[in-house]
């Protein structure tokens, strides 16, 4: 396993967009090994997508179950996800491994279904809600080419839109 | 050499003032660092660290901008101080009628149970005869969020609330 080096804006290839996984070889495995690796490294974070150290296929890792009072359905590898249900939205504050020294409000869907496979070429899916949707949107993101700082909105104009009454 | 100072500048609120001022910064060769530009009743206030070669060319080269616009120029010599952000980790939110001596309640009490202000504004909305009072703050709540809470619970009466949640960062 190999800690890889993190592609940083305005890095272009941040942009691009990732292709599907089609082969649930051996170099994949390495690779996801090497992404989980990377993300452990770093800033605490709870996700990272394959594009973040220049792999530009449709992989990303979600772990929130380290986080106190977080809904979570443990460590996931997701391969190839796709959303189908999107439920309302709340908005909330992201950072990025990719874009050091700053972080940001965004708003997310709150509650997602999801589909992927797992490391393995399995079907999974999932019912997905809070801080755990937020990272699964984040890091899918990347997968499109997308960063936190396309999705950026005012703090300023956010005040009763928050859901403040949910903690 | 460049240095870094702090910009402040106050004047009647007019359309392209910030155009005018950072295009003068621009073509004096200064880079901006961080700023905060926002109209505060029907004033124009921003403030703007800007890195310059030496305040008096930087207000040379303001100078023509402040004239025409009636605007007030400060200018302060500044630690460099870029990339320090703090990231907020709570949030407090208060509104309701308009009562004296709230900012000052709020900020009291959440100070002494431990919270840092990065950020606070103030507005008063509502109408003449039944204003009300908006208040945002974020911070860094050294002693955990649940303090600030007891601590401004007491506040929360007489037609006002207040809000306190933490903010949860996700990086990823
Ligand atoms: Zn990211």
């Amino acid at each position: 396993m190999t800690i890889r080096d993190i592609l940083t804006y305005p890095d272009e290839r941040l942009r691009q967009v990732s292709g599907p996984v089609v082969q649930f070889d051996a170099a994949l495995q390495a690779n996801i090994d090497d992404l989980e690796e990377t993300r452990l490294a770093g800033p605490a974070a709870v996700g990272i997508a394959a594009p973040q150290i220049g792999w530009f296929q449709r992989v990303v890792i979600v772990d929130v179950s380290g986080r106190k009072k977080t809904r979570s359905h443990g460590h996931l590898v997701l391969i190839n996800p796709e959303i189908t249900e999107w439920e309302g939205f709340v908005l909330g504050r992201e950072g990025c491994l990719s874009v050091p020294d700053y972080t940001g409000n965004v708003v997310r869907a709150e509650r997602i279904q999801l589909h992927a496979l797992d490391r393995e070429g399995k079907e999974q899916s999932f019912e997905m809600e809070g801080f755990e949707a937020r990272a699964v949107q984040h890091e899918m993101d990347h997968l499109d080419g997308l960063l936190f700082l396309d999705r950026l909105v005012s703090r300023r104009q956010d005040l009763f839109q928050r859901k403040v009454y949910k903690e | 050499m460049l240095n870094w100072y702090m910009l402040t500048l106050v004047g009647k609120d007019r359309p392209g003032i910030v155009a005018r001022v950072t295009t003068t910064l621009f073509e004096a060769g200064c880079n901006l660092g961080e700023t905060s530009m926002i109209r505060l009743g029907r004033n124009f206030t921003v403030m703007m660290m800007v890195q310059g070669r030496d305040a008096d060319r930087l207000r040379g080269a303001l100078q023509p901008v402040v004239d025409e616009l009636q605007l007030t120029l400060h200018i302060d010599a500044i630690e460099p101080g870029l990339h320090q952000r703090l990231v907020p980790d709570v949030c407090i939110r208060v509104h309701g009628a308009d009562r004296a001596g709230i900012v000052s309640q709020v900020t009291s009490r959440a100070e002494q149970a431990g919270l840092n202000i990065l950020d606070l504004e103030s507005d008063v909305g509502g109408t003449e005869a039944e204003p009300i009072y908006i208040l945002q703050i974020e911070g860094v709540a050294a002693q955990g969020v649940d303090a600030i809470r007891a601590a401004l619970a007491p506040l929360q009466s007489d037609g006002v609330k207040v809000y306190v949640h933490a903010i949860d960062t996700l990086i990823g």
